[in-house]
């Protein structure tokens, strides 16, 4: 090819090109959404930042669908005092960072009156850090980590998942009682698993059980056959999983093929929905905590919910994130409209002690955002996965355990909020 | 290395001129970064995101030193940008309040790093120098998320913030706006120490390094010298965006080390274009701005960023700015 | 802790047989397409994906057969349309291209088939170990031996006996006389992209039945095939083969004695490698020197 002639054709190609890219740009900038209410009524504005994208993506997807649910449900009966919601999506990637500087965008080009998301605990410590820096209310919708209401508190933030102390606390009786006294943990290196791994074993300790090993795995971890090696070696009772939700699915893959599962009991913490899905049928075991499940026959508003939800979304179930997505932006209506205002100081007032009406709590007992660390207490759902179910019905629930009863008291979680 | 198309100097009337226009040129571009802040809202910016851009700009410039003006292929660079924010973010937490000290300190570990590392990485060329900055880029990142005591593993490091900086009897406070302009701050100096380093006879042989390395190897000149403080530099450039960068977020992460963020700064030099000094700054522009702008819009952001990467290096290998000089000549 | 180590050391050469399987392609690529195919973890999901969509009508074995094809087909467009045009630059160039593309195959896999891991299931037959005390050994990690070890002997004979191979290997050390003799390097080229590309099919889809299968697994698998080539040498497929072993069972042995160094250690394996013998344990030496 001659070189005048290749330099030629870059130069037809690139003016196409840019003659292309420039139409699709302006195209994609006039098709930008307007929002369609009237010009009068400034909508109540909800930023919610979430990972779209990343090992995080399947669950923060979740929890975007439910608050999206809510929104439009919201919408239709007649919005937050009379003015449309609107809510504006963000991709945290998984990334603090990344999540910080969203926080910032929607704040300065979306000027939104309140924040929520985050799926990773390090993303949720930022986000809360910066909210609080900027005066507006952030509430929590998945990340765990004790510290965010606890040593972290801050009085802007709330949060609607559990801490890791409830999760933990969700379940290990029953591990305990069932299986044994001698505990070997698999936990991935960052706090959210840390978090898991020091709540039970403080448990653990209390009722006479002992800690025979533990490895720290790093995120993203594919391979395990190492790991399990030495579990086999030091031969416990239960084998804790305190994995990050893919590093889960595949050490669980793993684990049914080296035949580990036979002989040791395997438990932990948080499952999601999301997970189980994602496991081969040789792969579901394992006694676990959901912090909330679709499958309530004897609460009421639940079996509905459910069904709009599911015709809402191509006839997927709601997981514990969406519904997280779905309360938290209830939650944040009915503070509004207690406080009548927007302004973060009395939303936050009345977000203190706010009970969640049966329709939104959707399980059994007193839902509410506890005052002093301003921790949603709501139920544990711990149980076993089905080995041979099928979507959706993956999980048995053993019992509902009512947050309150678990949670660790206000004075012991390490939160000194100025009480006003 | 590489050796592509040698282009002839330009005749010295031409030269008059054309130092004319950098001067302007540059002087436009002092202009327009001052002013900033005023106009950034009419056209859908803030302030965080001027500032984010001046950080990768003067962190591709950086990289461009070796990059595009020496002809090595750094594909680890990004080891450099996250000693610079791991440093500050340390110092910040346990040592000072004073954010111009953590800058030095985050600027001068990750330079002093790559002086060290430097004469290893240069003894092999081409693909191999590549393959080696990734390695030593990965094994940082490694060291990063399990040494949890010091950088806070895989979550990052927190604890930090940028305090009023107490200057001369004055208060700087550190607010989005304050922050500002000690990045342009900074990246003034780090474009003045780029401008006066290429345009000296160091400058010079390092371009020559670029053009042919076997020439001056057989001329007797100490090729890896050479290009062991061409790294050296770059990566000293580098470091200071990254502790910049750390401050903006308040917030460290072993993400700065990965290689996938070295990639971009690659990408950002050649996006804006690597043989044109300013070149980098607007491939960050670019990358920062688009980027910044369809996350918010679409849930395939990669895709758009990874259209970016496949098109300019299928279309404007000379960047934005060889492309715009290129036409400038023909027309 | 004698037993520990053996059961790490016999576990580390099985791990890293699979590294091997992972390097193959991409050493191939490397050496004709002089490309580091950044892309090639995208692929391995891209054709672990195939394989999950296939499984329920071809089986298993009908995937692991025609999946790795499909793959291949994309692989011989991008050579075409978009890696060909770049031979004549900068290797730089290939390399940030296979960089945008693996972003954008990894949105097109995110968004086709969800965020969320999907279960690729393997033969009942394969899924338990073959000894109790070497319950690390399961029938279907024998397997992925076996394929690394058929596959590389097949390589090296494919490159050693048949024409096909005879140009590649000519082509590598002296593309410009292999034209001149009349040989199509466009062809020769586009082939062997298009092998390294069904290669890294195979090893997606069978990664993909013992670790997870969802879109950013492509990422985890790129790292340690990339290590495996540049410690086992460039241009040497038994190399590749060894350099796998040597960093799995360094990595095995690693995680239990010192396991907050067990990813570090193979890119410190590699890095001294470049540092005192370029070239690899078997690589030919003067390439890219």
């Amino acid at each position: 090819m001659n070189k005048e002639d290749s330099n030629e054709q870059v130069q037809m190609d690139r003016r196409t090109l840019i003659k292309a890219g420039g139409a699709a740009g302006l195209a994609a900038l006039l098709g930008t959404q307007v929002p369609s209410w009237g010009a009068s009524e400034t909508p109540v504005k909800i930023g919610l930042i979430d990972p779209i994208t990343s090992t995080f993506a399947a669950l923060g997807q979740s929890e975007i669908k439910g608050a999206k649910f809510a929104e439009a449900e919201i919408n239709k009966a007649g919005g937050v005092m009379g003015r449309p919601l609107q809510i504006f999506v963000e991709d945290s990637a998984g990334n603090p960072g990344t999540a910080v500087d969203k926080a910032s965008r929607l704040l300065s080009q979306n000027k939104v009156d309140f924040l929520m998301g985050t799926v990773n605990s390090a993303a949720s410590l930022a986000v809360s850090q910066f909210a609080n820096r900027h005066d507006k209310l952030f509430v929590c919708t998945g990340g765990h980590v004790d510290s965010l209401t606890g040593k972290e508190c801050k009085t802007t933030t709330f949060r609607t998942c559990s801490t890791t102390w409830m999760l933990t606390a969700g379940d290990f009786e029953t591990l305990y009682k069932k299986f044994g006294k001698k505990w070997y943990f698999l936990t991935t290196d960052y706090a959210f698993g840390q978090s898991e791994q020091a709540d039970y074993t403080t448990q653990l300790k209390k009722a006479g059980g002992s800690v025979v090993g533990g490895a720290l795995v790093p995120v993203g971890a594919t391979d395990f056959s190492s790991y399990l090696i030495d579990v086999k070696a030091k031969s416990p009772d239960v084998l804790c999983l305190l994995l990050a939700g893919n590093d889960q699915v595949n050490c669980m893959k793993q684990i049914a093929q080296f035949g580990i599962n036979k002989d040791i009991a395997v438990g932990g913490a948080l499952f999601e929905l999301e997970q189980a899905q994602a496991l081969p049928e040789a792969a579901r075991y394992g006694w676990w905590t959901m912090e909330w499940y679709w499958n309530q026959p004897n609460t009421p508003h639940v079996a509905d919910f459910v069904k709009r939800y599911a015709a809402a979304n191509k006839g997927e179930y709601p997981t514990a994130r969406a519904w997280f997505g779905f309360a938290t932006t209830h939650a944040i209506r009915l503070a509004v409209e207690k406080a009548k205002s927007l302004e973060t100081a009395k939303v936050v007032k009345a977000m203190e002690g706010l009970v969640l009406p049966p329709e939104i709590a959707l399980q059994p007992g007193n839902v509410f955002y506890r005052p002093q660390d301003h921790q949603l207490m709501l139920g544990m759902f711990p149980g076993h996965v089905i080995q041979t179910g099928k979507y959706p019905n993956l999980f048995d629930v053993s019992g509902i355990v009512p947050g309150e009863k678990i949670a660790l008291p206000p004075s012991e979680t390490g939160c000194v909020l100025p009480r006003a | 290395m590489s050796t592509p198309a040698y282009t002839a100097p330009p005749p010295p009337s031409a030269m008059q001129t054309s130092n004319l226009k950098q001067h302007l040129g540059t002087g436009i571009l002092a202009l327009v970064l001052l002013t900033a802040p005023a106009w950034l809202h009419y056209v859908g910016g803030y302030n965080d995101i001027a500032s984010r851009v001046l950080i990768y700009g003067l962190a591709a410039m950086g990289l461009n030193l070796l990059l595009g003006h020496t002809g090595g292929l750094s594909f680890g660079h990004a080891a450099y940008f996250g000693l610079g924010s791991y440093g500050v973010g340390l110092m910040l937490k346990y040592m000072t309040h004073n954010v111009l000290l953590a800058l030095l300190g985050g600027t001068l570990l990750g330079g002093v790093v790559a002086a060290v590392l430097a004469p290893i990485a240069v003894r092999r060329r081409g693909i191999y120098f590549a393959m080696i900055t990734i390695a030593i880029g990965q094994m940082f990142y490694f060291i990063a998320i399990r040494w949890q005591a010091v950088t806070g593993g895989y979550d990052g490091l927190t604890g930090f913030s940028r305090h009023t900086l107490h200057l001369f009897g004055f208060d700087w406070t550190m607010g989005s706006l304050g922050f500002y302009y000690l990045v342009v701050a900074c990246f003034a100096l780090g474009a003045l120490v780029l401008w006066i380093v290429l345009n000296s006879p160091l400058g010079h042989t390092f371009v020559a390094i670029r053009e042919n390395q076997k020439r001056l190897t057989f001329l007797g000149l100490p090729v890896q010298r050479y290009a062991a403080i061409s790294f050296a530099l770059s990566g000293l450039i580098v470091a200071l965006a990254g502790g910049l960068n750390a401050l903006l977020d308040n917030f460290t992460s072993p993400n700065t080390l990965n290689y996938t963020f070295s990639g971009d700064l690659v990408v950002i030099a050649v996006l804006g274009g690597m043989r044109n000094f300013w070149g980098p700054l607007v491939g960050a522009a670019i990358f920062v701005l688009v980027r910044d702008y369809a996350s918010s819009v679409t849930d395939n952001w990669m895709s758009v960023i990874g259209l970016i990467f496949v098109l300019s290096v299928l279309f404007f290998p000379l960047g934005v700015m060889g492309f715009l000089q290129r036409k400038g000549k023909t027309s | 802790m004698n037993l520990v180590l053996i059961f790490n050391t016999f576990n580390g050469l099985i791990t890293g047989a699979f590294y091997a399987l992972l390097a193959l392609g991409l050493a191939l690529i490397l050496g004709l397409n002089n490309t580091i195919n950044f892309a090639q973890g995208a692929f391995m999901a891209l054709a672990a994906y195939f394989a999950y969509t296939l499984e329920p009508s071809l089986g298993f074995w009908g995937a692991l057969a025609v999946a790795p094809l499909l793959a291949g087909v994309l692989g011989l467009v991008v050579e075409v349309f978009l890696i060909r045009r770049l031979y004549k630059r900068d290797p730089l160039y290939s390399l940030l291209l296979t960089f945008g593309l693996a972003l954008i195959m990894q949105d097109v896999i995110r968004t086709v088939w969800g965020a969320n891991g999907v279960p690729l299931s393997i033969p009942e037959s394969l899924g338990h170990p073959l000894s109790q005390t070497y319950f690390f050994l399961t029938g279907y990690r024998l397997f992925v031996v076996a394929v690394a070890l058929v596959g590389t002997a097949v390589l090296f004979a494919v490159l050693r006996y048949t024409r096909l191979g005879i140009r590649i290997r000519a082509g590598n050390a002296d593309l410009e006389t292999v034209s001149a003799l009349g040989v199509n390097i466009y062809l020769l080229r586009t082939a062997n992209f298009v092998i390294g590309i069904v290669f890294a099919g195979v090893a997606g889809i069978l990664a993909a039945g013992q670790l997870g299968l969802e879109p950013t697994m492509g990422d985890g698998l790129l790292m340690p095939a990339f290590v495996a080539i540049v410690v086992g040498g460039v241009g040497s497929l038994l190399g590749s083969l060894l350099g796998g072993l040597l960093i799995g069972v360094a990595s095995g042995i690693t995680t239990a004695y010192f396991p907050a160094a067990s990813e570090a250690v193979i890119y410190l394996i590699m890095g001294l490698m470049l540092v005192v013998r370029p070239r690899g344990l078997m690589g030919q030496e003067g390439l890219f020197e």
